[in-house]
């Protein structure tokens, strides 16, 4: 605790102190401060995470009859490794940073703030605790987003992030207000102590999915994600989207898990059904962009959705007394919420880097980086092969571990489960493609091939630290994926408390490593074999191949089919890339339309070819009530030119009907 | 124990080699029917032997500015396929490191090939790797879905997703014809028809610039590198036929505990089966056209479409059981 | 008595399959010649009933389905299409993605909801009846969602196969041959209707929509 407490404060400090100065030299200080706070917190969590323990406090401070309660249970140990661990990353890359160019009084100062406010929300244990640090949280990154506020877009995307927050946290505290019910409970260990009624459980979930989802980027709440967490410099955008997310989700799991008491099982339908419908269609989104950052902001959606799937699995397994399953699909929740905050850390910093040394967002203008940033190069792979969730790196373990839950899911009593556990699958397959499309993509048109700008044709490696920040998050994916079954187990004190079970038979396979989702005999993964066997196969596959072969290499210009073509423009870009998937699901889904313009014949100007996407989500559930909003407030600007009498014609009206909605009630 | 143990890790052995040494008989046996049924005489059947040496006694010419990547790329591509081949059961279900991984590790294996194989197109920067990458990548988005529903058909059957669970439970239970499985198999056939680039899907003789697919990734590769690749490729052939085979046709196959006796049936009999399908898949290609790239989406919504009817009906028949 | 029943409910999965194929079709005579197709199934199936549950008189059912739904009908369909010079094409309202993952849906519904309605009653029956029902709503919907009347008719056929289906899988239900006799002639008048009013149909088909496949390859 007082671990806790010190490093928060020296969070404050430097924040504080960086803010007042806004000298050069204390700005470059954030970061190392950040980093040894960030060290020192994950260490306090890890150590609860896994030996139990953690602490509660009251402090005579916040509201007067209330007080502020603090608690650190494993729950929370769990998130703050996950955020420590990304604040830690993102802040060695900070470390990195050029100083006399990179560094601002906009940025800077808010860096540890905003870490300080994500740790405080794990460790609020009281309504109003929680709602502070909340909207701390929100704030300081909405103004790391509009740091560059002379970008109109940034502008916009801080605008709209805004909203979206206020939305989100007004739904919050709806939340709130329904838990803590009549007597207004606020403290979580009150709030324990009732049970909801149906009904104000079923307005607490939804508003807890629309406050917490809106944070997390669930669609139709994900408008904001992918212009806001691109917009920030790119550390920051790792933490936003690597970090911060989870802290959206670690509020939902905390409510509906903890808070909310025993789960019916219709609770599960709304976080599946969203959780799915959001997976498939933010990898659609992010297939068909071509800003890097935002393909990432993405994909950060789709993790989102696969997160939210698992937890309603959880839940309905929970609701129908399978503890075992539940701790499955909590297991691969929980599991992927770790491995996500890697893997997209990484990639952010990987973007990050070619941001800064191409200046560059859009993928049309990169290239060969490969040979020009050889370290990140590998870096980015690792983490691009970890998200498309191939094995046998971290990002698959949890997406067997859902797999596996999924086809538990037949077995469920409720046949609105029964027939909805085949779609969800196909979608989380088809979302697990798609993940691998837009990778490939991504990592095919930025690192591989020839350099499409002048930029990318001069790029170099990037400062020491920063590759050591990357590399340390490789190093996490390449271990998570291969000791994920000791991660897993190491999740079992976690998932007691949250599901009341562990994985069952964890622990009992023929090695080590061996995942078991149920039962030895039903289902297992061995990554550590599996790699070991593949390391085998591909050193005899080596040596029988240079013993056998000629093993002359020669360089020659590229072959294509008798083409060659020294122009990089003839490359395959990103729009070409996904012009198949363009044609097979985008004209489904956002009604794509291709449009060639071809000058007549002899004529010399260029022909033209444009893709028209419509955004329907866009269309219809933010633009629509936005007009009709305006529409309604130009309707409502009649009464403020009403005459006195008119006024009090209306304020007696509004009384007698309140009078008389009391009468009938009361 | 240990001599149970020995028996299983001789048998992992054998299979290991046994699929490398099949492989390109398998792709022989398809060539073969292919140019028969055609009136052409044909490659002789140990043709695809022969390729493989030919290529590996050959320089291998890199374009000038392929990256690391593009080098490794084939030896990983062959070490996963290789991998993935060995761990379904072919003669008998007790190998040594089949619990290492189940369907659906399976799958995301050859999933991991597959993207190696589409960065390898990207990276030397020609039209033709992104043309072919691009749409392997959407192909794949097609056919996963329908694979994960043929594999939740097969854990509601046979409540297991273990191959080797999967392959005892159908030897055990009585042959019986069930819709739901008939379903799944057809889903099967359509999903393996289109990971192999077989036609209607894609044509593995063609060069033809606009329906190349695999070809166009790895139109780049030659010498030992191409070797490497097309021996994946042939892998994975029979790595399919040795799936459809485990699972809709395991009879023969040597249970965990049957002795060398049993092996030698279970070995006869899956290379009867296999040749079998080979021949199968030649008459199949020469009675179809290939169809556009943009026709596949209806094609493999027929896997999809069979695939979510199985499990409907697995759902109903349990029903009627409860 | 196990063997009897995997035999119908295998006869019936086929027909819900040909009930899939006839929303997959693109050309207006594989059209028909899945219709044909089902047709047979049903009279296969219905022939098995007959035998298996000693209801000698659903033979003739059997044959009716046979010989007017599986060859006179089709033919004769094929006939007018040739004459009409409409067998190309299938008009469709939507795409055959979206078509079949309504039809998916449907079944899903069919299942979910017939599980849940006839639980208790003997297994083999609730099997037919879901897949009878299911048959039914794919026909429903191949009539709403194809413009021309051939592939209209087609549908409701497709719909009453899957009531004759329904109607010989649950047993102890009366006047089955008396149904399925009512049902032809009726299907007889619609197809003697094709044929009057083909002009009427030829004109209707004339629409704009027709145009929008003249653009090239954009599906």
């Amino acid at each position: 605790m007082f671990v806790q407490g010190g490093a928060l404060g020296a969070l404050a400090v430097v924040a504080a102190l960086a803010a007042v100065s806004g000298r050069r030299f204390l700005l470059a200080v954030v970061y190392p401060v950040t980093a040894l706070a960030a060290i020192a917190l994950g260490v306090v969590d890890l150590a609860i995470w896994l030996g139990g323990g953690g602490f509660a406090a009251v402090l005579p401070i916040g509201l007067p009859t209330i007080g502020l309660h603090l608690r650190l249970d494993q729950l929370s140990a769990f998130f703050g490794v996950v955020i420590n661990g990304g604040v830690l990353a993102a802040s060695l890359y900070g470390m990195g940073l050029d100083r006399a160019k990179e560094l601002t009084p906009r940025v800077e100062p808010l860096f540890p703030l905003f870490a300080a406010a994500m740790n405080l929300v794990l460790i609020a244990d009281d309504a109003y605790a929680f709602l502070f640090s909340w909207e701390l949280m929100s704030l300081t990154s909405w103004a790391m987003v509009v740091a560059h506020h002379t970008n109109a877009e940034n502008r916009r995307a801080g605008h709209l992030y805004l909203v979206m927050a206020a939305i989100g946290t007004t739904a919050l505290l709806f939340a709130f207000g329904g838990l803590a019910g009549p007597a207004g409970g606020y403290a979580f260990d009150t709030i324990r102590t009732q049970a909801p009624t149906p009904l104000i459980a079923a307005l607490v979930l939804a508003t807890a999915l629309v406050g917490c989802g809106s944070k997390g980027g669930l669609i139709p709440l994900h408008a904001w994600l992918p212009l806001a967490h691109p917009a920030a410099p790119s550390h920051v955008s790792a933490l936003m989207s690597g970090v911060m997310t989870k802290v959206a989700i670690y509020g939902f799991v905390r409510i509906a898990f903890d808070l909310l008491g025993p789960p019916a099982w219709w609770w599960s339908l709304p976080p599946i059904v969203l959780g799915a419908i959001t997976a498939v269609l933010g990898l659609l989104y992010a297939v068909f962009d071509r800003d890097l950052k935002r393909v990432l902001a993405y994909s950060t959606v789709e993790n989102v959705g696969v997160i939210f799937v698992a937890l309603g699995l959880a839940l309905a397994f929970r609701a129908n007394g399978q503890p075992a399953a539940a701790a499955v699909a909590m297991a691969a929740a929980l599991l992927h919420i770790l491995n996500h905050s890697w893997f997209k850390s990484l990639l952010f910093l990987g973007a990050g880097a070619v941001l800064h040394v191409t200046g560059r967002r859009d993928l049309e203008g990169m290239g060969g980086l490969i040979h020009r940033m050889p370290r990140t190069a590998v870096f980015f792979l690792v983490g691009a092969l970890s998200i498309s969730a191939l094995p046998p790196l971290n990002g698959f373990v949890s997406e067997w571990l859902l797999f596996q839950s999924v086809i538990a899911a037949p077995a469920l009593p409720q046949s609105a489960l029964n027939f909805a556990a085949p779609a969800i699958g196909a979608m989380l397959a088809l979302a697990a493609a798609l993940a691998a499309a837009c990778f490939v993509r991504v990592y095919g048109v930025a690192f591989l091939g020839r350099p499409r700008s002048v930029e990318a044709a001069r790029a170099h490696e990037v400062p020491l630290v920063q590759q050591i920040a990357m590399g340390g998050l490789a190093l996490l994916c390449i271990l998570g994926g291969l000791l994920g079954a000791l991660l897993t187990g190491a999740l079992a004190p976690v998932l007691k408390g949250l599901v009341g079970s562990e994985l069952p038979n964890a622990g009992t396979g023929p090695t080590p490593f061996s995942l078991i989702a149920f039962d030895a005999s039903r289902s297992n993964y061995d990554a550590v074999v599996i790699a070991l066997f593949v390391a085998i196969a591909s050193v005899a596959a080596l040596l029988v191949v240079h013993r056998l072969s000629a093993r002359r290499t020669r360089r020659g210009p590229a072959w294509d089919c008798g083409f060659p073509d020294p122009s990089p423009a003839i490359q395959y870009s990103a729009s070409s890339f996904s012009q198949p998937l363009r044609r097979v699901y985008g004209a489904v889904v956002f009604s794509a339309r291709e449009t060639v313009v071809m000058p007549p014949p002899g004529d010399l100007q260029p022909a033209r070819f444009s893709v028209a996407l419509i955004d329907y989500i866009w269309t219809t559930l933010y633009i629509a009530p936005w007009r009709a909003l305006l529409r309604l407030s130009e309707r409502l600007n009649a009464l403020q030119f009403l005459t006195i009498r008119r006024y009090l014609v209306l304020m007696f009206a509004a009384l007698v009907i309140l009078l008389s909605i009391a009468a009938v009630t009361i | 124990m240990s001599a149970d143990l020995a028996k299983q890790f001789l048998a992992q052995g054998v299979q290991m080699f046994l699929v490398l040494l099949i492989a390109p008989l398998a792709v022989g046996v398809v060539r073969r029917v292919k140019a028969r049924l055609m009136r052409r005489q044909g490659a002789p059947l140990l043709q695809g032997y022969r390729d493989l040496a030919k290529l590996l006694r050959k320089e291998s010419v890199l374009a000038e500015n392929a990256s690391w990547l593009f080098r490794a790329a084939p030896c990983l591509i062959f070490a996963l396929t290789w991998v993935a081949a060995a761990l379904v059961p072919s003669f008998a279900s007790g190998l040594m490191f089949n619990w290492a991984a189940d369907v659906v590790a399976l799958v995301a294996l050859l999933g991991a090939a597959r993207a190696l194989l589409a960065l390898a197109g990207m990276d030397v920067g020609t039209g033709f790797g992104g043309i072919g990458s691009s749409r392997e990548m959407m192909i794949a988005t097609l056919a996963e879905p329908a694979m994960m529903l043929i594999v939740l058909t097969l854990a509601i059957a046979a409540g297991t997703t273990r191959l080797a669970g999967v392959a005892d439970f159908f030897i055990a239970e009585p042959l019986a014809v069930r819709v739901s499985l008939a379903l799944s198999l057809v889903a099967l056939i359509i999903v393996a028809l289109a990971e192999n680039a077989r036609i209607p899907v894609d044509n593995p003789v063609t060069h033809l610039e606009l329906t190349m697919v695999h070809e166009a990734m790895i139109l780049e590769y030659s010498g030992r590198h191409l070797a490497l690749v097309e021996a994946a490729s042939y892998l994975k052939l029979v790595l399919y036929l040795s799936l459809l085979i485990c699972l809709f046709a395991p009879f023969g196959m040597a249970p965990a505990t049957a002795g060398i006796g049993g092996w030698i049936v279970g070995l006869l009999a899956w290379t009867a089966k296999l040749l079998t399908g080979a021949a199968l898949l030649g008459v199949w290609e020469v009675s179809i056209a290939k169809m556009r790239v943009f026709r596949l989406p209806d094609f493999l919504g027929i896997a999809f479409i069979f695939g979510f009817l199985a499990i409907l009906l697995a759902f109903l028949t349990r029903g009627a059981v409860q | 008595m196990i063997r009897g029943y995997e035999l119908s409910h295998l006869l019936a999965g086929v027909m819900l399959v040909t009930s899939f194929a006839l929303l997959y079709q693109e050309r207006i005579a594989s059209v028909i010649n899945t219709f044909a197709a089902q047709s047979v199934t049903l009279a296969l199936a219905v022939a098995w009933a007959a035998f298996s549950q000693d209801r000698s008189e659903l033979f003739i059912t059997a044959l009716i389905a046979l010989c007017l739904k599986g060859i006179v009908i089709p033919v004769a369909l094929h006939r007018t299409v040739v004459r009409l010079g409409i067998h190309r094409e299938v008009e469709k309202v939507v795409g055959v993605g979206i078509a079949l993952m309504v039809g998916l849906a449907l079944t899903g519904l069919a299942q979910a909801l017939l599980l849940k309605v006839t639980q208790g009653t003997a297994s083999h029956a609730r099997e037919e009846l879901a897949l009878a029902l299911a048959i039914i709503l794919l026909g429903f919907l191949m009539m709403i969602l194809r413009r021309n009347a051939v592939t209209q008719v087609v549908g409701f056929m497709s719909m009453e196969n899957g009531l004759i289906l329904a109607a010989t899988g649950a047993r102890g239900m009366p006047l089955v041959v008396e149904v399925s006799v009512a049902f032809s002639v009726l299907i007889a008048l619609f197809v003697f209707a094709v044929f009057v009013f083909r002009i009427r149909e030829r004109f209707d088909t004339i629409d704009i929509e027709a145009l929008d496949r003249m653009r090239g390859d954009a599906r």
